[in-house]
């Protein structure tokens, strides 16, 4: 048993940001997709434009809590042969492109961290420079494992809450996390939505209620004006499908990335003027 | 208050049924079974899985919903189902001196006889009755073969809720009819065009429409797999099997069975079955799963032969996976045994020594299908001939080793309507042209 860790460099991040009055862009990008050594110019596309904080995915074969969109780039980075320690390469490049300002945080399901070894890869990601995990199908109730693990190599543990989750589970939950507590804005997969509901918001006030430090929101942001919306209130703002499907045309990949760059662009600013002048005009 | 003297005895009561409950396997609660089990699902869902265990737990205690789950066991499943003894098929096991004695009896539960023609409808009856507590108003369904859709597709109909039912685009093909059946039923099919399109895929996509839907919707999962509290709730609602299966037994031979096996996909018919024996140390227990083309062949669903614990769907359990711990597609000619997870109480009752798991190739599950047609008259389904395949290895292994007097217990999971066109298929019965309008 390690003794408590009590900093956290997203928590860091969020608060260097808000300091200067502004939440934090979370740009989400499933590694191997449509290759390795391209998605790690994608991510570095996104650091470059603007994003604040990186989530790289880890490509599964049955991920329950994403869109069609996540899913077709990591069905395709599976079939172009994609590798759990593939990861740890696209944590370093985002190290190295940011002089290591910007934390990396990885995103992933449960069954490829326990296949890797839970202990063996909290190792792993902290030698590759790597912020902590986000876990979309962990609870804190089951992760034991991986608790003591980033406690043992000073990661975040980012777990999820939801609008259903009661009192107690947002009071479990913010206990548990470290960095940020990751808030669905509503009930469903990640994907592009129209609005993202004022749910996010209560639930967001909730979650801080609870004991939560900070709280950033994912799910259905797509777009600048959405980004500051949600900016308003929420210490950071997650983005995923919106920046995947950029990656998902037929395009010569460098309109591919051009196009990331520029959906990075315009929600970089929808954060930036979020809090300017109350928020989105 | 004439309440008050009483409360210390009760509270006696119940602290020695506690413990005796704690002391049998058959009454392991979950979320755990040993290491096995658990609730690795999104936050978001945690509440409707909590929901859903105190309405069960109520249930359980409620002598009203006993009453009226047992009134639709008698008057519309055709509960309690037969056992048959079948000698003609038993005299294949060996018939070395061939006097027409066999070395062994072979009883079939036979829960293809319910209806909808499987024991599914035991769970789905359970389950839809709690959806009405709940006061949710719409269910939804995985389902790989149909069985499990057109169960719930049924209930769904008798207790007036909307029925959506994920099933693999691939599946859809293959099971057209039990599409239509659903159809029929009310109910509204989606294909699932991603993935691997076949169960896995179909329990994906309706975990999806849960986290969307779940303050009006109920997840009907189908068997005892899943987050807690499915796995031990499902086996609740399939424990009559076994109930009446070892009464039955009793009756007839006056002896508990020496052997008593059943398939397993996900295994909601071996566990049904199995918990009434399972603290009968003297009973062995057999779970008989797809081995596909062989083990060495890659292509199978032997979890138990073939795989490793993991985390899918909610569970940790025994699983097909690689070395990243991604989900490897599973293959058997059954579809119903074509997932590669399992229970986590299989897992566990596996580690524990409580039960032996075996694997059954394709072809001899379509041996074994052909000879209980033969000599029976009963067409079973794919999936229950891994269990008949079994009992015959297992049979001649305790004849090689003479041991004689044996008494067998199979259950007999569902009839085999739906499997005709994959056995013509199989056994050539039909040209392709024929076997291509069937599909």
């Amino acid at each position: 048993m390690s003794g408590t860790v009590t900093t956290s460099r997203t928590a860091a991040r969020l608060d260097e940001l808000a300091a200067v009055g502004r939440p934090a862009l979370v740009g989400y990008l499933p590694v191997g997709f449509p290759d390795v050594p391209r998605s790690i110019e994608a991510v570095s596309m996104m650091v470059d434009a603007g994003v604040d904080v990186v989530e790289v995915g880890v490509p599964y074969t049955d991920p329950v809590m994403d869109g069609p969109v996540i899913q077709r780039a990591a069905e395709a980075a599976l079939a172009g042969g994609a590798r759990v320690r593939d990861v740890l390469a696209v944590v370093e490049a985002v190290a190295d492109r940011s002089g290591g300002k910007i934390p990396a945080l990885v995103m992933s399901y449960y069954n490829p961290v326990l296949r890797y070894g839970v202990e063996a890869f909290a190792r792993d990601l902290a030698a590759a420079g790597g912020a902590g995990m986000i876990t979309p199908d962990l609870i804190p109730d089951e992760a034991q494992e991986w608790s003591a693990a980033a406690d043992e190599h000073a990661l975040d543990k980012v777990y999820l809450v939801a609008p259903s989750s009661t009192p107690d589970r947002l009071r479990l939950t913010a206990q548990a996390s470290r960095g940020f507590v990751y808030a669905a804005s509503t009930m469903g997969v990640t994907g592009a939505r129209e609005a993202v509901g004022q749910r996010a918001e209560e639930l967001v006030a909730h979650t801080r209620a609870a004991g939560a430090r900070h709280v950033c929101v994912g799910l259905g942001v797509s777009t600048g004006a959405q980004a500051a919306e949600v900016g308003r209130f929420a210490d950071g703002v997650i983005v995923g499908s919106a920046l995947v499907r950029t990656l998902l045309t037929d395009d010569p990949w460098a309109d591919r990335l051009d196009a990331l760059g520029r959906v990075t662009g315009e929600l970089a600013a929808g954060v930036a003027r979020a809090r300017t002048t109350g928020g989105d005009s | 208050m004439p309440e008050q003297p009483e409360q210390p005895v009760r509270d006696a009561l119940t602290e020695t049924l506690a413990h005796q409950v704690a002391e049998k396997l058959a009454d392991v609660q979950g979320p755990y079974f040993g290491q096995f089990g658990g609730r690795y699902v999104p936050e978001a869902l945690i509440a409707a899985l909590d929901e859903l265990e105190t309405e069960f737990r109520k249930a359980q205690g409620d002598p009203a919903f006993a009453a009226e789950l047992s009134r639709l066991h008698r008057d519309y499943t055709g509960r309690p189902s037969p056992v048959t003894e079948v000698p003609r098929f038993a005299a294949h096991i060996a018939d070395a001196d061939g006097d027409g004695t066999a070395p062994v009896r072979v009883f079939l539960k036979r829960e293809d006889l319910n209806h909808t023609g499987s024991h599914k409808i035991n769970n789905v009856l359970g389950q839809a009755l709690l959806v009405k507590r709940m006061g949710k108003t719409r269910v939804i369904a995985e389902t790989g073969a149909g069985q499990h859709g057109v169960a719930t597709a049924t209930a769904a109909a008798l207790l007036g809720l909307e029925c959506v039912v994920y099933m693999g685009e691939e599946d859809t093909r293959r099971q057209a009819l039990n599409v239509a059946r659903m159809e029929l039923l009310g109910a509204t099919v989606v294909p699932v065009s991603v993935g691997t399109r076949t169960l896995k895929d179909a329990i994906n996509e309706a975990l999806r429409d849960w986290v969307t839907n779940v303050d009006h919707t109920h997840y009907l999962l189908g068997t005892v797999t899943g987050p807690h509290p499915f796995p031990e709730m499902v086996r609740e609602f399939h424990r009559i099997i076994g109930e009446e299966a070892r009464e039955q037994v009793m009756e007839r031979v006056g002896r508990l069975p020496d052997a008593v096996m059943a398939c397993v996909g996900g295994g909601s018919n071996a566990l049904g079955l199995f918990n009434a024996f399972l603290d009968d140390a003297e009973v062995s227990l057999y779970g008989f799963e797809a081995g596909g083309e062989g083990i060495e062949s890659g292509r199978h669903a032997a979890r138990f032969s073939g795989g490793a614990p993991g985390v899918l769907h909610g569970a940790r359990s025994y699983l097909l996976q690689d070395d990243d711990g991604q989900t490897r597609p599973s293959h058997s000619v059954s579809a119903g045994l074509d997932y590669p997870s399992v229970g986590p109480a299989h897992s566990w009752l596996h580690d524990i020594g409580r039960a032996t798991y075996e694997p059954v190739t394709d072809s001899e599950a379509m041996e074994a299908f052909r000879l209980l047609c033969r000599t029976e008259g009963i067409i079973p389904a794919i999936e229950s001939a891994h269990a008949l395949a079994g009992a015959l290895r297992l049979g001649r292994r305790m004849v090689d080793e003479g041991r004689t007097d044996q008494v067998f217990l199979i259950n007999l999971s569902g009839r085999g309507d739906k499997d005709v066109a994959t056995a013509a298929r199989w056994f050539g019965l039909l040209d392709e042209d024929t076997t291509e309008g069937d599909r």
